[in-house]
């Protein structure tokens, strides 16, 4: 694909102990808002360190806009925020912004230009001559944003960037993400919190022992998960009893709803058709798709129980 | 190449900023400066002139005892009695008595008191001491019919020289005035490896803690962002030197401006000896020895080996601040055999300095590990020069040696948390191909 920004090709990395990534492969496409969920220790720390060049892959390469990454050239173009991250603490706020955007190739006037951007959007004026040490948490977690996306990268890669904040400061972050992504920054947001990827990814690869088990957009991974479960509403009362058709089973009844089975193969289209006919009146009609999170358990239980058995048969 | 230097500008400033580094930099020679000047303030203006009244009822000495003006004074009274020597002491006339009894014969010992008001301290004390059995010493002699001109070439010294074979002539020995250049440039290296090695130690364990080290890395690389927090507090560490020896070079100038009477004192001191003419041939002497060594190499070797041998140690210091995490119980263990070298490079030095040519001291002084301490004492004994030129060329594959190990063991270490890792695992990092 042209407008590929990231392209991962059989990536493998092996710990002594253990294989952190198996052969993983995917691409992501630029203006992308992506999301690599895994649950803890599937390897997406591991994925992104080599996806930063911090670390080099055993086999395999990572493609940046079609060419091999290069740490050189590509740094500073992505901005990382990992998930162990920090500042130092004894160092004055605005010192601290323009040393790491320096050390991304920013030149000195340029960062302070940013910082005066950035300082005016998170209201953080005052902040300039304080130390790390001196901030809340949440403070510090937003000052740990602007030092990651300074530089304005086209790839912005945030591991766990909602953790330890509060709902507020979470919306602030989140809509930044929103606009970063809308002026063409593409970004991949790492994380097991599924609320918050199906609020703002559009694109999702999981991740579990290593390997890749789900590679899709949000809208494609709940189609393919979907059990074809309907929930219907009705304007008047209705008596379960009195619904029987060989094309649905009645899951659950309320006194004005229904939540139906339906077998693989019968359309949406069909199963209206009947509750039409039956003359009823319908206040409304929609497919039950699986949450991310029902989704994710159910993979990630089911690799586990997969390897378990592996390992018992091999030990 | 100029992210390095990002670093290290970052490294330099904010230690250098510290009000901390203020304090020791300056703050430090004076405060040593100022002990200094205060013990020999005291030591000059110890207590009053001691007077001792001496009632020499035996002419045991002749009215002839040296006094010392400013410090211990004999007055002969030889015809006071016990009775009055008691009062005029009560009245502090004089702070102390010696009576002499009529029975006490030049040649026999006897016991002598003399008596004081409060108790004499005990340099007074020795002083007073020395000055009766000098005196005491010359009046016997002299009972022996001797001429005040024997009496003088008795005492007169000898002066006896250790010059080697190959020395010609001028070249004396200056083996006390070697041993103790050597000593002591050999012992700043010392402290200079554990000083600054445990601030770059520090320095990476503070990064790894507050969980930084991976938003640089995401930056620079692993080896940059090491190699410029060495070369930062090197820097440090050069200008804090720097600073230490203008200071140290200034200080008698500042006090005379300051206190022109102090000043003055510490000068007369230095002179004020028993014996003024022998002291001011020691010190012509010793300018003489010191002329003598090989200054340009001595001086040339230390800035190399101050340099050398941070670099060296600095790495693997690095090294042990990547491997462990917040608890500073875990960097003590891995500490240890860092440390020994060290430890033993100060214990051979120590050798080296009164036996420059053993086996022991030469293979310590090649040896990248303690040469940087062990040569530093055998230098201003002229080794030969192959060996020095060996030992810089050691120490310079040692240094790439250790860097290049330290390195590998940095850029995975400064990423991992958890554990302490075991030996086992920091070998198998160090040696692991990237």
């Amino acid at each position: 694909m042209s407008d590929a920004i990231l392209e991962l090709k059989n990536l493998k990395k092996h710990y002594s102990s253990h294989k952190a990534v198996d052969d993983i492969s995917f691409t992501i496409n630029e203006g992308n808002i992506f999301g690599l969920l895994g649950p803890n220790g599937a390897g997406k720390t591991t994925l992104l360190r080599m996806i930063t060049g911090i670390i080099y892959p055993d086999e395999g390469a990572v493609l940046f806009n079609g060419k091999p990454f290069n740490a050189l050239e590509h740094v500073s173009q992505i901005g990382y925020m990992p998930e162990e991250r920090g500042l130092y603490k004894k160092m004055k706020i605005a010192d601290q912004i323009i040393y790491l955007a320096r050390l991304k190739g920013l030149s000195r006037q340029d960062a302070i230009s940013k910082i005066k951007y950035w300082f005016d959007k998170f209201e953080m004026h005052s902040w300039a001559n304080k130390k790390v040490e001196d901030l809340s948490k949440g403070m510090s977690q937003k000052l740990q944003f602007v030092t990651t996306v300074m530089h304005e990268p086209k790839l912005i890669i945030l591991d766990e960037p909602f953790s330890g904040l509060d709902p507020v400061n979470a919306n602030l972050i989140k809509d930044e993400i929103f606009n970063l992504a809308r002026k063409g920054s593409t970004i991949i947001f790492s994380t097991h919190r599924m609320e918050q990827v199906e609020e703002i990814c559009n694109q999702i690869v999981l991740v579990n022992l290593g390997k890749k088990i789900l590679d899709g957009t949000v809208q494609d991974v709940k189609q393919e998960f979907k059990e074809h479960v309907f929930n219907i509403k009705f304007n008047s009362a209705v008596f379960p009893e009195s619904l029987a058709s060989p094309i649905f089973t009645v899951k659950k009844a309320g006194r004005q709803e229904v939540v139906l089975q339906v077998p693989d193969g019968v359309t949406n289209n069909e199963v209206l058709q009947y509750f039409i006919q039956q003359n009823l009146s319908i206040a409304s009609f929609n497919e039950v798709l699986p949450s991310l999170n029902d989704i994710f358990i159910t993979l990630v239980e089911g690799t586990k129980a997969v390897s378990r058995s592996f390992e018992k048969q091999y030990q | 190449m100029n992210k390095i230097f990002l670093v290290v500008q970052r490294e330099f400033l904010t230690r250098v900023k510290k009000k901390t580094f203020l304090l020791t930099t300056i703050g430090l020679p004076i405060l040593i400066f100022g002990l200094y000047a205060l013990i020999i303030y005291f030591s000059v203006e110890s207590g009053s002139v001691v007077t001792v009244a001496v009632a020499d009822k035996a002419q045991l000495f002749n009215g002839e005892i040296k006094s010392d003006d400013d410090k211990i004074n004999f007055q002969f009274v030889n015809d006071y009695n016990e009775a009055s020597l008691k009062e005029k002491l009560r009245k502090k006339e004089f702070s102390a008595y010696l009576l002499v009894p009529d029975s006490t014969k030049v040649m026999r010992a006897a016991d002598l008191k003399v008596v004081s008001n409060e108790s004499i301290g005990v340099i007074s004390q020795e002083r007073i001491e020395k000055r009766i059995h000098s005196a005491l010493e010359k009046r016997r002699l002299l009972s022996l019919n001797l001429t005040q001109g024997q009496l003088d070439s008795i005492q007169a010294k000898n002066r006896i020289q250790f010059p080697t074979l190959e020395g010609d002539s001028e070249k004396e020995n200056v083996a006390g005035f070697s041993y103790l250049i050597g000593i002591v440039s050999g012992f700043i290296i010392y402290i200079v490896l554990f000083v600054y090695g445990t601030m770059v130690m520090r320095g990476v364990m503070e990064e790894k803690v507050s969980r930084i080290a991976e938003v640089i890395i995401s930056s620079v690389k692993p080896f940059q962002l090491m190699m410029g927090k060495i070369l930062g507090i090197g820097a440090v560490g050069l200008l804090q030197f720097i600073i230490w020896i203008v200071l140290i070079s200034m200080l008698p100038l500042l006090l005379s401006v300051f206190s022109p009477e102090m000043a003055q004192q510490m000068a007369e001191s230095k002179m004020s000896g028993a014996d003024i003419s022998q002291q001011t041939g020691a010190m012509a002497e010793a300018l003489a020895s010191f002329k003598q060594l090989p200054l340009l190499l001595i001086a040339g070797s230390f800035l190399f080996y101050f340099v050398g041998g941070y670099l060296l140690y600095s790495s693997l210091f690095a090294a042990v601040g990547s491997a462990v995490n917040e608890d500073p119980q875990d960097a003590q263990s891995l500490l240890f055999p860092i440390m020994m070298p060290i430890v033993f490079g100060m214990a051979i030095m120590m050798k080296a300095a009164n036996d420059p040519n053993s086996s022991l001291a030469i293979f310590g002084s090649m040896f990248p590990l303690t040469s940087p301490i062990v040569m530093m004492a055998r230098l201003p004994y002229n080794p030969p020069l192959w060996q020095v030129f060996l030992s810089y060329g050691l120490l310079i594959a040692g240094f790439l040696l250790t860097t290049w190990l330290a390195a590998k063991i940095y850029r995975t270490g400064i990423l991992m948390y958890g554990k302490k890792p075991s030996w086992k695992e920091l070998s198998k990092w160090a040696f692991k191909r990237s």
